[in-house]
């Protein structure tokens, strides 16, 4: 046949650490502007190192048990209103 | 005149020929459509014509101004990478459909009055309907019934508020609501049904993923954002939009993070979005306002392109599910890229026209120093990145390889996806054009060091969330309740509710009245009398010493002339006497 190999680049545990570590360096790059930037920030509680960094952290982190807490009670099976 | 056609009339007026023309010229036909009315939108001239006197108003079709035309450029330009991304389809129901539903939003857009506006309105919500009937399986058509009585409902309200308003000002244009009162408010909550604010979100993720292919990715685009601009040019700095827009903005992301379907995440994925807009309305500057178009703007072109990504997939495996699907990266690259770049625009990253329209809103927000919306719209940010800008690529084109080996979708559909692409890039980098058809003239600098250094923080540290909480976003084959829990299964409860009480107050009634007390009177009346007269009389019988047969017999003979009606006239007037004196003692 010679089929083309398929691209399987994801599928790959090497490849998926690299991604990973590539993920925070990303994240660590994002830092360096506060470094010099020196942001006042717009209300007085933001305008420290990272601060939006931090945001998105923890307001994901919340958003996600918020999600999993109430899926409790709202999760129902696919046919729920079949029946 | 002839430069000022309303736009609405190519599209209503050409569905009309679109069965008679077969085959690819169809096709053909129905892109040719919306561009012919994109070039009529191009040449409208600022002011108001087709004023028409019906029943005492002065209907006017076509308002032009900053406003209408910039959502009639959007509904033109979605509707024609739409019609390409359709070149497949041979169904004229569908087409004829699609076309009336764009064709009336652009009627909404345009009117400069309530009535026609309404008019407009109703057919939009009936058109619709028939995109989502068209994918003909048992769901659709239940979830398309929910779906039109939601918009009846909402329909009514408006028609109330509007014939309310009427009768109160005297007037039928429909511009910005300064009195707070019944009229204005009954009119709010029907924008806000169609708007999908909850508690009236619920049909939007119910109906929109049980339409067909392509019947998604158009009602993606008009009924929400016909509503933003209702909102937009009637409500504008009325503070409980902001509550509500924030509020929405959370609600669509908790339910997008709940969901299993790829396209009931992109449906609620829709709210979450719309409600950045209501929040820009609600905040009611130049600024916010001007961030409410833009971001209508560019969600319509991001959001098609995610529903196209996502028909796509669908088209080409028949699956939506995050749990059926995964590893079609292999199989699918162009459409993952294009997904990719619908994801990255919706999640506001730098570069792509999210970044350019949704910080138009966020500093609406800090320029009214409103320290607590400004909070929560970055929250959200945040979570679009987490549900729509990673979660819906990650399962459907990564995750765990399902075997799922379908190939490329067809290249219409990658054509279509490729020109939204491009849009959402170029709008991105280079949002001028976007800016000089806002409403209000534009100084805004999106791209400055601490803003995108900002943005990619809050995107980059989201993303790392995901991954860091994967095994907690496992999909499940579920579904998650939302408000129409109350008209589906509370339905079903109030129908026993109903049945256990009603029926259970019947059936007494039943026991009592049929079964009791009118056959007690149908006894009484038969015979009765006859019984009542042997009373005194086997009283007075047996007195006299009269026992056995004998007084078997008077009974029985007594018995059959009383309740035959010939008694003696002496034994007649005795028994009245009788009675009379019974009464007497009984008084």
């Amino acid at each position: 046949m010679g089929k083309k190999k398929e691209f399987d680049f994801f599928d790959k545990p090497e490849n998926i650490r690299k991604l990973w570590i590539m993920l925070y360096v990303l994240c660590g790059l994002t830092l360096i502007p506060d470094f010099f930037l020196h942001a006042e920030g717009h209300f007085g509680f933001d305008g420290f190192f990272g601060f939006h960094g931090l945001l998105g952290f923890v307001a994901c982190v919340v958003l996600i048990l918020f999600a999993k807490l109430v899926g409790l009670v709202l999760k129902v099976k696919e046919n729920y209103y079949d029946k | 005149m002839t430069n000022n056609l309303p736009p609405a009339a190519i599209l209503i007026l050409g569905a009309l020929l679109v069965p008679f023309i077969k085959g690819k010229a169809k096709s053909y036909y129905v892109i040719l459509l919306p561009a012919m009315a994109f070039f009529l939108v191009s040449q409208l001239q600022t002011g108001t014509s087709w004023q028409v006197h019906f029943f005492g108003f002065d209907l006017t079709f076509l308002r032009v101004d900053k406003l209408s035309k910039v959502f009639g450029y959007i509904f033109t330009l979605n509707a024609f990478a739409a019609f390409i991304y359709a070149f497949y389809l041979k169904d004229s129901t569908q087409h004829m459909s699609a076309l009336f539903y764009i064709g009336s939003s652009l009627g909404v857009v345009f009117a400069g009055d309530l009535v026609s506006l309404y008019f407009f309105w109703e057919v939009m919500a009936v058109a619709s309907t028939f995109l989502i009937l068209a994918r003909k399986t048992e769901k659709a058509q239940a979830a398309g019934l929910r779906y039109i009585l939601v918009h009846v409902f909402g329909g009514l309200c408006l028609l109330a508020g509007i014939v309310l308003y009427i009768s109160q000002t005297g007037t039928v244009a429909f511009d910005h609501m300064v009195e707070r009162g019944s009229a204005t408010y009954l009119i709010l909550i029907g924008f806000l049904v169609n708007a999908a604010a909850p508690p009236f979100s619920a049909w939007l993720p119910d109906a929109y993923p049980e339409a067909t292919v392509t019947g998604g990715v158009i009602l993606s685009a008009y009924t929400t954002k016909t509503a933003v601009y209702t909102l937009v040019r009637g409500f504008p700095g009325w503070e409980i939009l902001i509550w509500i827009g924030c509020i929405m903005t959370l609600y669509g992301i908790i339910y997008a993070l709940l969901e299993n379907d790829a396209r009931r995440i992109l449906a609620y994925s829709i709210i979450n979005q719309v409600g950045f807009m209501v929040t820009g309305v609600g905040i009611g500057t130049m600024m916010s306002l001007n961030g409410t178009v833009a971001h209508a703007f560019c969600h319509i072109i991001y959001k098609a392109l995610l529903w196209m990504s996502a028909g796509s997939v669908l088209y080409m495996t028949g699956k939506s599910k995050c749990t059926d699907l995964g590893g079609l990266y292999k199989t699918m690259p162009w459409t993952l890229i294009f997904g990719a770049v619908g994801a990255l625009s919706i999640s506001a990253f730098p570069a792509t026209s999210g970044f350019t329209s949704k910080s138009l809103i966020i500093d609406g927000a800090i320029h009214q120093h409103m320290a607590w919306v400004w909070l929560i719209l970055e929250i959200a940010s945040a979570g679009v990145f987490l549900h729509a800008g990673i979660k819906f690529p990650y399962f459907v084109f990564f995750a765990k390889d399902k075997g799922l080996r379908p190939g490329e979708t067809n290249k219409s559909m990658l054509l279509a996806m490729a020109f939204l692409s491009f849009l959402c890039l170029f709008l991105g980098i280079y949002p001028q054009p976007l800016y000089h058809i806002l409403p209000f003239e534009v100084h805004y600098q999106a791209y400055t060091l601490p803003h995108v250094a900002g943005q990619l923080q809050l995107l980059l540290f989201s993303a790392l969330v995901f991954f860091l909480f994967l095994p907690l976003l496992k999909r499940t084959e579920t579904i998650a309740i939302d408000t129409d829990w109350f008209y589906r299964k509370g339905g079903r409860v109030l129908y026993r509710v109903m049945d256990l009480s009603l029926n259970g107050i019947n059936r007494f009634c039943d026991r009592f009245f049929v079964g009791g007390v009118s056959g007690a009177l149908a006894r009484f009346s038969e015979d009765g009398i006859a019984r009542l007269t042997l009373l005194p009389l086997v009283t007075y019988w047996y007195m006299k010493g009269i026992r056995g047969k004998r007084l078997e017999i008077k009974k029985m003979s007594l018995y059959k002339n009383v309740a035959k009606g010939v008694i003696p006239a002496g034994l007649g007037a005795a028994m009245a006497a009788f009675f009379l004196v019974l009464v007497f003692l009984m008084s």
